[in-house]
């Protein structure tokens, strides 16, 4: 069974196309058929996380308008010939799609793939509503801050209002060194004030910018606390109970350890 | 400021959720503080029928408390009324 997941946030700049680019090649990695779709019309983001920006040809809103087939707009992965891209359109805008025509094309998705992740744009305007008008299931991202949770509490409000089933918070950037010395709220504080389960959460870490701009999604590196994070992440997704990982550890004496065993 | 008080100095993560905890209530209430204003004032007007009632000293408001149901924290309207006269409200009723 397939599933439509919805990546979102309803502030700006907390992590959602990273989470997405993640999330859907950690997918990939447990052998899951994925395709990721960019819903932020005229800000397109996607396709330089993933570092697939230069094989554009068509978009999501030349398969809406029929102008090209949908296999012809998808784009696979340079890594995983199981995962996709459905990039947004660059020159348009948010008004070129409704709910509708996006409720169809995830539809339509669900009949080839295992998992349709979408990357939700900043607000709760047309592109968000477009965004969610498929979804089975919402991951809503935030960071421990008062401005990012102000906003995701709005969104969830509206997530619980278009009646999305399923909906789980990920709580990113996290610093353990300001959590212990009490000057960042701790993920629990984030969750007891959202009310919502929690899917995971990902320390801040300079490797998610460092592969940001190699445009290779850091998922499943075990040499990165970011990456090991996120393949918990993606198997709790699939329904593996995975517990949360100590995020506590020194990630540079944690690496070392990590890529010590690899080698054996 | 005592001594104690600046031992029990609260650090930025708990000023942080504080704010928040009061920044939602009202967010999900959807309550502006004009409508607080009328709720206060309907509220003297209708208890002020059957006893006397200090207005001045009525203190309303928004906060959470935990619901007899399983749904966990829900918002509540909390009003505190000092009554200056119960015996008031007899005569009141009659006229």
């Amino acid at each position: 069974m397939s599933e439509v997941i919805v990546i979102t946030s309803g502030k700006g700049g907390v992590g959602k196309t990273t989470t997405t680019a993640n999330v859907g090649t950690g997918l990939a990695q447990l052998d899951k058929k994925v395709v990721l779709i960019d819903t932020d019309i005229g800000l397109r983001n996607l396709d330089v996380v993933m570092g697939l920006e230069n094989r554009i040809v068509y978009n999501l809103v030349d398969v809406i308008e029929g102008s090209c087939r949908m296999k012809q707009a998808l784009i696979k992965d340079k890594r995983y010939s199981n995962l996709f891209l459905l990039p947004s359109a660059q020159t348009r805008d948010k008004t070129a799609v409704t709910p509708e025509q996006m409720r169809k094309l995830t539809d339509e998705l669900r009949e080839e793939f295992d998992y349709i992740i979408l990357d939700c744009p900043a607000g709760i305007e047309q592109g968000f509503k477009n965004a969610i008008a498929g979804a089975d299931r919402a991951l809503v991202v935030t960071t421990p801050e008062v401005s990012a949770i102000r906003d995701a509490d709005r969104i969830i409000g509206l997530l619980e209002a278009n009646e999305i089933k399923q909906i789980q918070l990920f709580v990113n950037r996290l610093r353990m060194d300001m959590v212990n010395r009490g000057d960042m709220m701790s993920i629990d504080d984030v969750k007891e004030i959202l009310a919502i389960d929690l899917i995971g959460a990902v320390p801040d870490d300079e490797q998610i910018v460092i592969s940001t701009n190699q445009g290779e999604p850091l998922v499943g590196r075990t040499d990165t606390m970011a990456g090991m994070a996120y393949a918990n992440i993606c198997r709790r997704l699939t329904g593996e109970e995975v517990p949360l990982m100590n995020l506590n550890v020194k990630s540079g004496v944690f690496a070392k350890l990590a890529s010590l065993f690899k080698k054996n | 400021m005592g001594l104690m008080d600046f031992f029990r100095k609260k650090n930025s993560g708990d000023i942080a959720k504080d704010r928040l905890k009061l920044l939602l209530i009202s967010d999900r209430a959807n309550c502006s503080p004009d409508m607080m204003e009328q709720i206060k004032n309907d509220i003297i007007q209708v208890i002020s029928k059957y006893m006397e009632i200090d207005a001045e000293g009525l203190d309303i408001q928004i906060t959470q408390t935990e619901s007899d149901g399983n749904n966990g924290s829900v918002p509540a309207l909390y009003a505190n009324i000092p009554i200056k006269d119960m015996h008031h409200s007899a005569k009141n009723l009659k006229a």
